[in-house]
C-alpha cells in the first residue's frame, strides 16, 4: 500500500488528520497540541496541502499512539463546528449505520 | 470432528505466546507499525473504520460445541456480544482491542482454535463443503485431507511471505458447495480407475478486481502426491508471483500472465523433483489423520419416524423442513441448516446467546458438531429425524427457524462501509432492504433459488461477480452508487455474471432487483426454471430492458 | 548492524564490495553476483574467501557451478515481506547441497528468525541490536514443525507415528 506520505495530497477546503488509536483501535484525530483526541471537536484544521502533509508526518512518525493516519475532509459551519466531511468519515465518527445485534 | 493431540495444542500456545510478545513490543513501542502490520495480520487482525477486527479460523468449517461457547465467551468478553460469520467459513469480531487480544487467544486455545493465518500473505483456511462426511453421494470426506493441507500449510517457513493471500478450497460432491473454481487452488476430490484416491487441480481462480474462474493444471494427483503437488505449486508462486504491484499480485494473474500451459510445465518441472521425497504421504499417516477425525456412533432408524410424521400437521414446520432440512447419508438423519439471516438483519451474524443456545442443541442433536457454510450460514449436521420437531421448535425461539435458505432472502453480503475501510459504499442496509422487501416466505418460494451478493467494494468480498443477482457497490461524486450483474453461479458451472446497465444510487436497489424478479417471473419457461438459467437462456438484455424503460 | 552467526552476534569477516570497488589484497570479500560470474575465477584465485550476494529476483541454479568454492551465499530479503530468499535457500540446501554459510541480508527481523533457520539460513544480518540479541531465545520459541524442511527437525505428522508405534510396543 502506499505510504501516506506519498500519497498526492488533494486538499479541497478543510481537511483533518485522522487515524485510529493503536491499544484499541478507537477512531481519534490529530490534534493541534501533538496528540490525539477522539473528539473531532479537538482536531487541528489544515487548509492547504503543505499544512496537511507536515500534520500527516507528524502523524506518521507518532505510531505508538495510533496507526493508518490519513488525510479526511470536514466541513467547518458558521458556528465553527467541526463536522465529518463525507459519509465514511460520519460512519468512523457515529458507528455503523445499522442496529447491532445486541 | 478432528481431535487436537498435545503436539496441535503444543503449537498454538507457542503462536500465542509469540504474539503476546509481539503485541508488547509493539505497545512499547519497540515494534513500529510497519514492522507488526504483517505480524498482527498474520494472527488475523485487521484494522476497521471503528476498531480492530479479529478473524478467527474456523478449519474447513467444522466446529465443537465447547468451541462455539468459546467463541460466544470472546464476544462477550472481548467484543460487543455478537460475531459474524464469513464467506470463507471463519468468523469475525469487530470490535475487539488489541490490548486484549494475546488473552483472546490464550481463551481460544483452550479448546483448540486459533487465528493463525486468518490474514496476510500466506495460506489462508483451508474451505470445504459443509456437509462434509454427511452428504449423500459425497466420493469420501474431504476434511482429511483438508486437515492434511492446514498442518502442512501452517507457519510453513517458505511460503509465509508470498506476493499475495492464497485460498485452497476442496470437494467432494458433484455439487460443489465450496467454490472451488473461484480459489487460488481448487481440489475435486476423484477415483481413479482403481479406486485410489486423488485430485483434479485447478489453479488460478480468484474474484478480487479481476475475477478469473480456475483452470485444470492436473487431472489426476494421486492423494500421496497432493502435498508435493501443492509445494511446486506454491514454489512457482512464491518465486514468480509479482511483487510491484498488490493489484496484480495473486496466482490466477501468474496464471493469465504465462498462459496455463506453460505454468503447469513450470510446475511440474518443479514437482518432478519433490515428487518422491519426505512430502510423499504414506498410508500411515492418512490413516491415523483420518483416526482422529471421530464420527458420530449413528443409530438405526426408520425413515420416517412418527414425530416427524405428526408434526407435518403443522403448516409452519413443514415449511421449514421443506426449506432448510436436507437429506444425510444415513437414513433416519438429516443435514439442518440454521439461516443466519433474519428479515431485517445483517447477514451472518449470531449473538453470544444464540452462540451458546446453538452449542447446547448440537449436544442435544447433533452429536455436539456444528458447521460454518461459505453463505454465512450455519448447520447441525447429524440432525435424527424424529429431533426435528423439537430442535424447529427451538431454533424459532431463537431467531434461527427463517425458512429461507438458497432463496432470494438468503443474502450473502460483505460487512461494506459500515465496517471496513477498504469499502467504497455501504452493503448491509441494502440487504436488510432486500430482506423486506421479499419477507413474504410464499413469494421467496415462488421465485425459486436465487443467490443475491452483495460487496462494498470492488474488492469482491460477497463474491458479487458469482451472485444470481451480484450488486457491487461504488462511489461516485460522494455518493454511493451500485452496479449490478446478473446470470453468475459459484458451483460447479461456476460462471461471472453480467452487468445490465448503469450503476443506480442506494435507494433504488431493491427496487431494481424487485424489476429484475418480476421480469424472470413473467419470462421463465416453468415455475422450475431458475433465475439463473432464465438468464442463461435469454441474456441480459430482456432484464435491461425492463429495469431501464422507466430510468 | 550486527551479524549473528552460530546462534551468537560475531565478528563478521567478510568485507562488503559493491560492482566496482577496487579489490583489497587479501581478506574474505562479498561480492554482488553480477561481478562474480563475470570474474569468478580470477576472485576464487585470490587469498582470502568469496562470497556471492545474489538478487532474489535471479535463478539461484546459476550459481550452483561455483558452490563447491564459495564460503558465504547472501541472500536478500529488500523487505521483511518479499519472501523470495527463502525459496532460494531451500533450494541451494535441499537440491544442490550447498554446505557453505548461507547469510540472510536486507531486512531481517526476530519475527523470521525460526522461518530462517527451517529454510537454511546459519547466519543473519540483523537490522536491529535487541533482535540479535534476542537470537537464542527467539529460535526456541517453536517446538513443534508441521512440514518437512532440510533441517532434519521431525515434523509433527512423523512424531505421531513414533508415538503410535511405541504405545504398540509392549502389549
Amino acid at each position: 500500500m502506499t505510504s501516506p506520505l506519498q500519497q498526492k495530497l488533494k486538499i479541497n477546503g478543510s481537511s483533518v488528520v485522522t487515524a485510529n488509536r493503536t491499544w484499541d483501535g478507537v477512531v481519534v484525530y490529530r490534534t493541534a497540541a501533538k496528540g490525539w483526541s477522539a473528539d473531532l471537536a479537538d482536531a487541528a484544521i489544515v487548509r492547504n496541502s503543505d499544512e496537511a502533509k507536515t500534520l500527516l508526518a507528524e502523524a506518521v512518525a507518532d505510531d505508538v499512539g495510533a496507526i493508518g493516519p490519513y488525510i479526511a475532509p470536514v466541513q467547518v459551519d458558521e458556528a465553527g463546528k467541526i463536522l465529518p466531511g463525507n459519509l465514511r468519515e460520519q460512519i468512523r465518527r457515529d458507528g455503523v449505520t445499522i442496529d447491532l445485534p445486541v | 470432528m478432528y481431535a487436537y493431540d498435545e503436539i496441535d495444542r503444543t503449537l498454538v500456545n507457542e503462536r500465542v505466546s509469540e504474539f503476546r510478545d509481539q503485541v508488547q513490543r509493539r505497545l512499547s513501542g519497540e515494534l513500529t507499525e510497519d514492522e507488526f502490520k504483517m505480524l498482527r495480520l498474520q494472527n488475523g487482525v485487521y484494522l476497521q473504520l471503528h476498531a480492530y477486527m479479529f478473524r478467527v479460523a474456523i478449519p474447513y468449517g467444522t466446529l465443537a460445541s465447547n468451541q462455539l461457547r468459546q467463541l460466544a465467551h470472546v464476544a462477550r468478553k472481548y467484543d460487543r456480544g455478537y460475531g459474524h460469520f464469513t464467506t470463507r467459513q471463519n468468523i469475525q469480531f469487530n470490535w475487539i482491542k488489541l490490548s486484549d487480544l494475546p488473552d483472546a487467544l490464550a481463551d481460544l486455545a483452550e479448546v483448540g482454535i486459533h487465528a493463525m493465518q486468518t490474514s496476510g500473505n500466506n495460506m489462508r483456511n483451508v474451505t470445504s463443503d459443509q456437509w462434509a462426511g454427511v452428504a449423500p453421494g459425497e466420493i469420501e470426506d474431504p476434511r482429511i485431507w483438508s486437515e492434511l493441507i492446514r498442518q502442512h500449510t501452517t507457519l510453513h517457513p517458505e511460503f509465509s511471505f508470498l506476493p499475495r493471500k492464497f485460498k485452497i478450497a476442496i470437494t467432494a460432491s458433484d455439487h460443489d458447495r465450496a467454490a472451488i473454481k473461484v480459489h487460488d487452488i481448487g481440489l475435486r476430490l476423484i477415483k481413479n480407475e482403481k479406486g485410489e484416491t486423488g485430485f483434479e487441480v485447478l489453479v488460478g481462480g480468484g474474484l478480487g478486481r479481476t475475477p478469473f474462474i480456475g483452470k485444470t493444471i492436473k487431472h489426476f494427483v494421486h492423494g500421496r502426491d497432493l502435498l508435493s503437488y501443492i509445494e511446486a505449486i506454491l514454489r512457482v508462486y512464491n518465486q514468480y508471483g509479482r511483487r510491484d504491484n498488490i493489484y496484480k499480485a495473486r496466482i490466477k494473474i501468474l496464471v493469465h500472465e504465462l498462459g496455463i500451459e506453460k505454468f503447469s510445465r513450470e510446475v511440474e518441472e518443479e514437482w518432478q523433483h519433490i515428487r518422491n521425497s519426505s512430502l510423499q504421504i504414506d498410508d500411515e499417516v492418512i490413516e491415523d489423520i483420518r483416526s482422529r477425525f471421530i464420527y458420530p456412533a449413528y443409530e438405526k432408524l426408520p425413515h420416517m419416524p412418527d414425530e416427524l410424521r405428526q408434526a407435518a400437521a403443522d403448516p409452519d414446520f413443514e415449511a421449514w423442513r421443506k426449506n432448510s432440512v436436507a437429506a444425510h447419508k444415513n437414513q433416519g438423519y438429516s443435514i439442518v441448516t440454521i439461516s443466519l439471516k433474519p428479515i431485517g438483519a445483517p447477514p451472518g451474524d449470531a449473538t453470544a446467546e444464540q452462540m451458546d443456545a446453538l452449542a447446547d442443541l448440537a449436544d442435544k442433536y447433533s452429536f455436539g458438531e456444528i458447521r460454518v457454510g461459505h453463505e454465512q450460514n450455519l448447520a447441525l449436521p447429524h440432525v435424527a429425524k424424529r429431533d426435528l420437531p423439537a430442535l424447529w421448535k427451538a431454533l424459532d425461539k431463537l431467531g434461527l427457524a427463517t425458512p429461507n435458505v438458497n432463496l432470494i432472502t438468503d443474502i450473502i453480503a460483505c460487512p461494506g462501509l459500515d465496517y471496513c475501510s477498504l469499502a467504497n459504499a455501504r452493503s448491509i442496509p441494502i440487504a436488510q432492504e432486500l430482506t423486506r422487501r421479499f419477507a413474504n416466505h410464499e413469494l421467496a418460494n415462488l421465485i425459486g433459488r436465487l443467490h443475491i451478493n452483495i460487496s462494498g467494494c470492488i474488492n469482491a468480498c460477497g463474491h458479487h461477480h458469482v451472485g444470481h443477482i451480484g450488486i457491487l457497490g461504488v462511489e461516485k461524486n460522494g455518493e454511493e452508487v451500485y452496479q449490478i450483474t446478473i446470470g453468475g453461479r459459484a458451483d460447479e458451472s461456476a460462471a461471472l455474471g453480467n452487468l445490465i446497465g448503469p450503476g443506480v444510487k442506494f435507494d433504488e436497489v431493491a427496487d431494481v432487483v424487485e424489476d429484475i424478479v418480476e421480469a424472470y417471473l413473467a419470462l421463465r419457461e416453468r415455475p422450475e426454471e431458475l433465475f439463473v438459467d432464465t438468464v442463461k437462456r435469454l441474456g441480459v438484455e430482456p432484464f435491461k430492458e425492463r429495469v431501464y424503460a422507466t430510468r | 548492524m550486527p551479524l549473528v552467526n552460530g546462534g551468537k552476534i560475531a565478528d563478521d569477516s567478510f568485507v562488503k564490495l559493491a560492482v566496482d570497488t577496487p579489490l583489497p589484497e587479501g581478506g574474505d570479500i562479498l561480492v554482488p553476483a553480477e561481478r562474480f560470474l563475470s570474474d569468478a575465477d580470477a576472485l576464487l584465485k585470490r587469498a582470502g574467501k568469496v562470497g556471492v550476494i545474489w538478487p532474489n529476483n535471479r535463478d539461484i541454479a546459476e550459481l550452483v557451478p561455483y558452490l563447491g568454492k564459495i564460503a558465504v551465499v547472501a541472500l536478500v530479503f529488500p523487505n521483511f515481506r518479499d519472501g523470495r530468499a527463502y525459496s532460494q535457500a531451500r533450494l541451494l540446501r535441499e537440491r544442490y547441497n550447498y554446505r557453505g554459510e548461507l547469510r540472510a541480508t536486507g531486512q531481517v527481523l526476530r519475527d523470521q528468525f525460526v522461518f530462517m533457520l527451517r529454510a537454511g539460513f546459519d547466519s543473519f544480518e540483523v537490522k536491529k541490536q535487541a533482535d540479535a540479541e534476542a537470537f537464542m531465545q527467539t529460535a526456541k520459541r517453536y517446538s513443534v514443525f508441521y512440514q518437512p524442511t532440510g533441517d532434519g527437525r521431525i515434523t509433527a505428522l512423523h512424531r505421531r507415528m513414533q508415538l503410535r508405534h511405541s504405545e504398540g510396543v509392549g502389549t
